[in-house]
């Protein structure tokens, strides 16, 4: 089980959660789990939500592990120039 | 992907070299092909036809009169262009922006294209055609969009991000928020609070080559595209939705590049010339005017943002709290919620709170330039910081490093730091001699820092062993600043060969897998890491080449300095086979000997600078000149130290003519009055001095040689280290960007009145 902080407008579409529980060993369950709790999450995960794993932040690795006790935060993908 | 990215800390011999560029002799003999050189067998030159009008409905257009010019071989309208982006809107944006559908929605909006025989034929078919408007208000600010009596520029908007579900259409597309703790709480706790608002005006990347492409799009389905882009795959597959074509039969070639800094990660003219090329039957060749560029390619925001610091008597910052406003063009956008996630990304801070909001206006679709966002929110964040210290009393940089974010702080974006480099970016910027040189009248010193995340992204790279042991890389990120000349050292440490020995290129998108664009500091950072596991998947083989030349056990053989050596005493009498040896033999041991890699380089360090800027002032007229600048940013490794000082220098040249010139200017008609160089002006040499660096390498743990990208965060603290220099030259506060020399002298002579 991992805990997961979304950010705001993430956390609306949880029920007004800040944090998550979610039993999930990479990215890829992570984000299937939280659509399956939250499907309003869905479109934003199809678009891109990158994560950030102890404060490095992964957009496209979904089958990086998430470690026990890891902090994991989820943010909105960027634009880069 | 079965590669370990993690940093080594093995010592290098090619990398941190400083060889020359291999396309260094093809830019300075004139030979190199930009997006405009390339020529195609009966090729039409086309031309698009742009709105006058910031805001209008179009009722009708008539293209029969252009139709029927001799010369003139296609016109094409949004209805050439159909909707086939079955319900993505950011794509259908992308539709309507490079064709306008029902309305035109800023001044350089395209409204219909011919393709002809030539450019005066063009230009006249373009006079030919018809457009009835209806006029409809516009807005083009920032703040005034959001008034409720602005006028709607989509109606089909209701803002995002609301606790309540807005019942009326508005111009804000979006709200967001990042921060932690209480900050009226923290408030509580100040001694000291500074409370400022800041504009900035919208700026152009300014980058020297217009958009060119040349479309090609045969009757069997089959097209080529060649073009000046950051990102040809991605410019593939965009194009290839928007065409209904099938992306493997498309092929894009990227040309060189003349400058793109986040201004060719986006379509504009490539749709537009495939629809030419299809409809006409002929290759259709389509170049941007300057006036267009500026007009009609996408531009970074115009922000409104308010700012609010307070800190202990002690200098600890106790609460941050910002609301930044930033236009989007005509169509929604992230650029405020990415300038709300970097505003206070330097700092630890207990209790801090940034809000955003994208606003709707009649201008260019907003695209990215150079760490978009961040720079207009450092502005005001760091004009803030410098004024807080001010009032505490503290020297500026030790200010900072008293509050500077440091390995295991929460980000004001969220998560906790790994290994950061704002901290000795300030330990090196408080120790630096330009601190302590001596300034002359009406001059002044400021500094600030900057924040940039970087990413890395989808990945592939070919390295090709020539049977005469030469080495070709074939790379996917377009080269916009050296990569070919890092890649090939990164390749040169791999394999333990000369750099002299290596030539990479960057490979077409029917020649190698799929690539992201060369953007967020991404290009050498993930294509060096793919550039490594290619090199090493090529090892692999040689040794393999090596043990069935001896004729030993694959497992017996190692890689050493470019050679193959038999390894344990029973073979010591074998001579180390070199990579030229193996090479040489490939024919008979199993044929080419290649290396391929695919990935996805993700872990991007985040990025920190410091800049220090002297600056004079003329009393007189308000004009500003930077005397000195000093660049201090954490590179993880530079890979070829002298590019990353051109990322550095050319990153504080940009933020130096976003400071103090560079706006878009519109008239009360909402039409853009300086659309060129004349009246637009971007700093030359003459108006810069040399902009000394200093390379910090503090390594990124994600990546074997510890690289981070170094593109863009160069571009982060310029406008507030400016801004700093000039409250200590001139004493002025100056909150309106740029700082141009009315808006100087106007401060000057407010303050002295005693009206600032």
């Amino acid at each position: 089980m991992v805990e997961v902080t979304l950010w705001g407008a993430l956390g609306q579409l949880a029920g007004g959660q800040s944090k998550v529980e979610v039993e999930a060993k990479d990215i890829r369950e992570l984000f299937r789990k939280l659509a399956e709790q939250y499907p309003g999450i869905e479109p934003w995960i199809e678009k891109g939500i990158a994560v950030a794993i102890d404060g490095t932040i992964y957009r496209d690795t979904w089958s990086k592990e998430l470690p026990q006790g890891a902090e994991i935060f989820l943010l909105p993908r960027l634009a880069g120039g | 992907m079965n590669f370990d990215p993690r940093f080594s800390g093995r010592k290098f011999a090619s990398v941190g070299t400083r060889p020359i560029r291999p396309d260094g002799v093809d830019k300075v003999t004139g030979r190199a092909r930009y997006g405009a050189d390339f020529n195609m067998a009966g090729q039409l030159v086309g031309r698009v036809l742009r709105s006058p009008h910031a805001h209008a409905k179009i009722l009708k257009i008539d293209t029969s009169k252009a139709e029927k010019l001799a010369g003139v071989k296609a016109v094409i309208t949004a209805a050439d262009l159909p909707d086939l982006t079955d319900g993505d809107a950011a794509m259908y944006d992308v539709l309507d922006n490079c064709m306008a559908r029902s309305k035109a929605l800023y001044d350089g909006h395209a409204v219909a294209a011919v393709a002809a025989v030539d450019a005066r034929t063009a230009r006249q078919a373009l006079k030919l055609i018809e457009v009835d408007y209806e006029l409809l208000p516009h807005v083009t600010d920032v703040d005034e969009a959001m008034k409720h009596t602005a006028p709607l520029i989509n109606d089909t908007i209701f803002t995002e991000g609301l606790e309540e579900k807005p019942v009326k259409p508005s111009n804000v597309t979006k709200r967001s928020q990042f921060g932690h703790g209480d900050v009226h709480q923290g408030f509580g706790h100040a001694d000291f609070i500074v409370e400022r608002s800041f504009k900035t005006e919208q700026t152009h990347q300014g980058y020297i080559e217009p958009h060119a492409c040349v479309a090609n799009v045969s009757s069997d389905g089959t097209a080529d595209l060649w073009v000046c882009t950051q990102g040809h795959f991605v410019y593939r597959q965009h194009c290839a939705q928007l065409l209904g074509l099938e992306a493997s039969k498309l092929r894009v070639t990227s040309s060189e590049i003349g400058g793109g800094f986040g201004g060719k990660t986006h379509v504009w003219a490539e749709p537009v010339a495939l629809a030419l090329s299809r409809k006409a039957g002929r290759p259709v060749k389509l170049v941007m005017t300057r006036d267009e560029v500026f007009r009609a390619s996408g531009p970074t925001s115009a922000t409104s943002i308010d700012v609010k610091i307070g800190a202990r008597k002690d200098g600890t910052i106790t609460a941050a709290e910002a609301t930044l406003r930033y236009s989007s063009g005509p169509y929604a956008g992230t650029w405020a919620e990415i300038g709300a996630m970097t505003a206070f990304a330097c700092y630890k801070l207990d209790n801090v709170k940034t809000v955003g909001y994208e606003v709707l206006v009649n201008r260019p679709k907003t695209a990215a330039y150079r760490a978009p966002s961040a720079p207009m929110a450092a502005f005001a964040v760091e004009s803030a910081v410098d004024e807080l210290a001010k009032e505490l009393g503290m020297d500026p940089v030790e200010f900072r490093i008293k509050n500077a974010a440091q390995e295991g702080t929460r980000s004001s974006y969220g998560p906790v730091y790994g290994p950061i480099g704002i901290g000795p970016t300030l330990e090196a910027a408080k120790t630096h001699p330009h601190m302590k040189a001596p300034l002359g009248k009406n001059q002044g010193r400021g500094m600030a820092c900057g924040f940039w995340f970087n990413f890395g992204g989808q990945t592939c790279v070919d390295l090709n062993i020539g049977m005469d042991g030469s080495v070709s890389l074939a790379v996917g990120t377009v080269d916009v600043g050296g990569s070919r000349a890092s890649l090939s050292l990164v390749a040169a440490e791999e394999l333990g060969i000369d750099y002299a020995q290596l030539k990479a290129v960057v490979a077409d998108t029917s020649s190698l897998g799929y690539n992201d664009m060369t953007d967020g500091s991404r290009g050498t950072f993930s294509s060096s890491m793919a550039t490594i596991s290619a090199a090493r998947n090529a090892i692999k083989i040689l040794r393999d080449r090596a043990a069935q030349m001896w004729d030993i056990p694959v497992d017996d053989v190692i890689w050493e300095n470019g050679h193959a050596i038999a390894k344990g005493e029973k073979y010591g009498n074998l001579a180390a086979l070199s990579l030229k040896e193996i090479a040489a033999a490939s024919g008979k041991t199993g044929g080419p000997i290649a290396g391929h890699s695919e990935l996805v380089a993700d872990g991007a360090g985040v990025s920190f600078a410091t800049h220090i800027c002297d600056i004079e002032v003329d009393p007189e007229t308000g004009a500003a000149r930077v005397i000195r600048y000093t660049v201090i940013q954490d590179a993880g490794k530079a890979v070829h130290p002298t590019y990353v000082e051109g990322q550095y220098q050319g990153g504080a040249a940009q933020g130096i003519g976003w400071a103090l010139n560079e706006e878009y200017i519109y008239g009360k008609d909402g039409r853009l009055q300086n659309a060129g160089f004349l009246d637009y002006r971007i700093p030359v040499c003459s108006d810069l001095p040399m902009i000394d660096t200093q390379i910090l390498e503090i390594p990124n743990p994600n990546h074997p040689y510890g690289v981070r990208g170094v593109g863009e965060t160069s571009i982060v603290p310029p406008l507030a280290a400016i801004a700093n220099a000039m409250s200590n030259a001139a004493g002025v506060r100056m909150t309106h960007i740029p700082m141009s020399p009315p808006r100087v002298l106007a401060a000057i002579e407010a303050e002295r009145e005693g009206r600032a």
